[in-house]
């Protein structure tokens, strides 16, 4: 396998299929052949079943490919998740409900045998990155959906891993806090150069966000195009009323039609809850 | 953020919010009190079938007379006393014994997994149909024959309820843990045991209960003169019926009292759970 400078991710001919010979047989996964820069913000789009999140749980060794190779930094992803290479951020926020919140920014520090005063300064510096060093001492049922989000994603960066995988993190929140989210996490990706994976149902939003968008289309999942996204950072409220958004969000609109006409009937768009296997 | 937790108010203005919050339990109390009085004397019911709460009553503060008085003594707080050791002895046994059994069996899930079954079996069996045996076993005397009793009624729940808050884990706080490569045991410190804590604390309310009930009722089998089941039984046997009843009103105020201990543990051990409550 050819680990050129740079490639963070390299998935090669990746196939996954649950329950493999029984009757509830699924090929999640066929043919996957993706290539993820260092520093790179890389968004899976795709309706519900076309994989995007077994393809991230994949990266992160949440799941095990049935054949194909998958190398992160160089390494299975067994050594990559062993060595903490990945901070993950979830659709829920799971936050643990008995710590405060920098007790739960320091939970990775914790585990990885910090010590006390570094865990405390870096929670402390990863709240204030996202903007609730003053909540410090709170615990997650006192703050809103979007502020546990944050933490989350603090709790994720404070370790400093080499990739952030984020699966939908955003999903559950109203739109206006959503695009605010966006806002902030651009900012904070700039601010730190980590790799982004990056799985949504949105098709705005993964174009907001990345440098590149992986359409996927379902039954099986497959990637259908990779599409590249020039338009400059940094990215803000204008962007969105940019001419090359909106084609690229035409783009990518169409791309999933053709992909969604292409599997069997009944899969339309922007179904409503993100439950793939 | 502005809590309302009592933490900022004045002694009085606690007090008053105190009384509104209770003042409904209160009135409902005095009520029946009232009531059953006004039908005893009114329907002129024998005190053998039910005394009146002033007798009641006088009765127990004729016992409070004694055990306060320098060389006399009380049989009914003697026997409260025994009772309260044989439910709390049997509560901390067979408490610690199902916190500790649910821990080692998750450690591995096939243990847990057969185990299981067998406990929710014997939950659903009426242990206190063991209580002449127990008497056989340790001596009708000694209280290890009511602790035992108690012990087996309270472990079974305790180590379900723990079992169950030990392996229902949110799997994406589990995947978390994952993520940061952690060991088995910093997974069961960190993440189950804290799960655990609000099962556990729901298990240890029902077996404070369960503990007086599992106490007095094995008492009823045979037991030392001095403890509350026997005190029950004898007293109602000669008639006395105010004094069965002082009995009952000793284990009820032992009951509530023990269940009012457990809630207070669980407010300093859990803290951001009972403010959970609070908010919701």
């Amino acid at each position: 396998m050819s680990t050129e400078q740079g490639v963070v991710i390299a998935a090669q001919g990746i196939n996954k299929i649950f329950n493999p010979g029984t009757d509830e047989e699924v090929i999640a996964l066929q043919d996957i052949n993706l290539n993820v820069e260092s520093g790179e913000f890389v968004s899976l789009v795709g309706p519900s079943g076309c994989g995007k999140s077994t393809l991230m749980r994949l990266v992160g060794d949440l799941l095990q490919p049935t054949s194909g190779d998958l190398l992160v930094n160089g390494k299975l992803p067994r050594v990559a998740r062993l060595d903490r290479d990945y901070g993950m951020v979830f659709q829920a926020a799971t936050l643990y409900d008995w710590r405060s919140v920098t007790k739960n920014v320091q939970l990775p520090l914790e585990v990885m045998g910090y010590t006390k005063d570094e865990r405390q300064k870096r929670a402390q510096e990863m709240l204030e990155m996202v903007e609730l060093g003053a909540f410090a001492e709170h615990y997650p049922w006192q703050l809103s959906g979007g502020m546990q989000q944050r933490v989350s994603i603090a709790r994720a960066l404070a370790f400093d891993p080499s990739i952030l995988l984020m699966d939908e993190p955003f999903g559950a929140l109203d739109e206006f806090t959503r695009e605010r989210m966006n806002l902030e996490l651009l900012r904070i990706w700039e601010q730190t150069g980590k790799t982004v994976v990056f799985v949504t149902h949105s098709i705005s939003e993964a174009i907001f966000l990345s440098n590149r968008i992986v359409v996927m289309s379902p039954r099986p999942g497959r990637i259908t195009k990779i599409v590249s996204n020039d338009l400059p950072y940094p990215r803000d409220f204008k962007t969105r009323s940019d001419p090359a958004y909106h084609d690229l969000v035409s783009e990518v609109r169409e791309l999933l039609r053709d992909a969604i006409g292409s599997g069997s009937p009944g899969g339309v768009q922007a179904p409503s809850r993100p439950h793939e296997e | 953020m502005a809590l309302v937790n009592g933490k900022d108010l004045s002694l009085a203005q606690r007090v008053n919010r105190w009384l509104r919050y209770y003042s409904p339990t209160i009135a409902v109390a005095i009520g029946v009190i009232v009531l059953w009085e006004v039908i005893v004397v009114l329907f002129d019911i024998q005190q053998f079938l039910l005394p009146k709460p002033s007798a009641i009553f006088s009765e127990f503060m004729l016992q409070v007379n004694l055990w306060l008085a320098p060389d006399e003594g009380s049989l009914l707080f003697e026997a409260s006393g025994a009772t309260f050791w044989e439910a709390f002895g049997g509560f901390v046994i067979g408490c610690g014994g199902g916190i500790l059994m649910a821990l080692i069996t998750s450690r591995w899930t096939i243990i847990s997994e057969a185990t299981m079954p067998f406990a929710i079996a014997a939950n659903s069996v009426p242990i206190i149909a063991f209580a002449p045996i127990m008497n056989n076993w340790f001596g009708i005397t000694n209280p290890a024959s009511k602790m035992a009793i108690v012990a087996i009624i309270v472990f079974f729940p305790t180590m379900i309820n723990t079992v169950r808050g030990l392996t229902l884990v949110d799997a994406g706080q589990l995947e978390l843990m994952h993520s940061y490569a952690a060991k088995p045991s910093r997974i069961m410190f960190s993440l189950r045991i804290p799960n655990a804590l609000p099962f556990i604390f729901s298990a240890l309310r029902v077996a404070s209960a369960l503990s007086l009930i599992g106490a007095v009722v094995a008492e009823f089998f045979g037991g030392p003169r001095a403890t509350l089941g026997v005190y029950i039984t004898q007293e109602a046997g000669a008639f006395d019926f105010a004094k069965a009843w002082t009995a009952i009103l000793m284990a009820s105020l032992i009951g509530i009292g023990f269940y009012l201990a457990v809630l207070v543990l669980e407010r300093r051990l859990m803290p951001w759970h009972g403010s959970f409550r609070e908010a919701g």
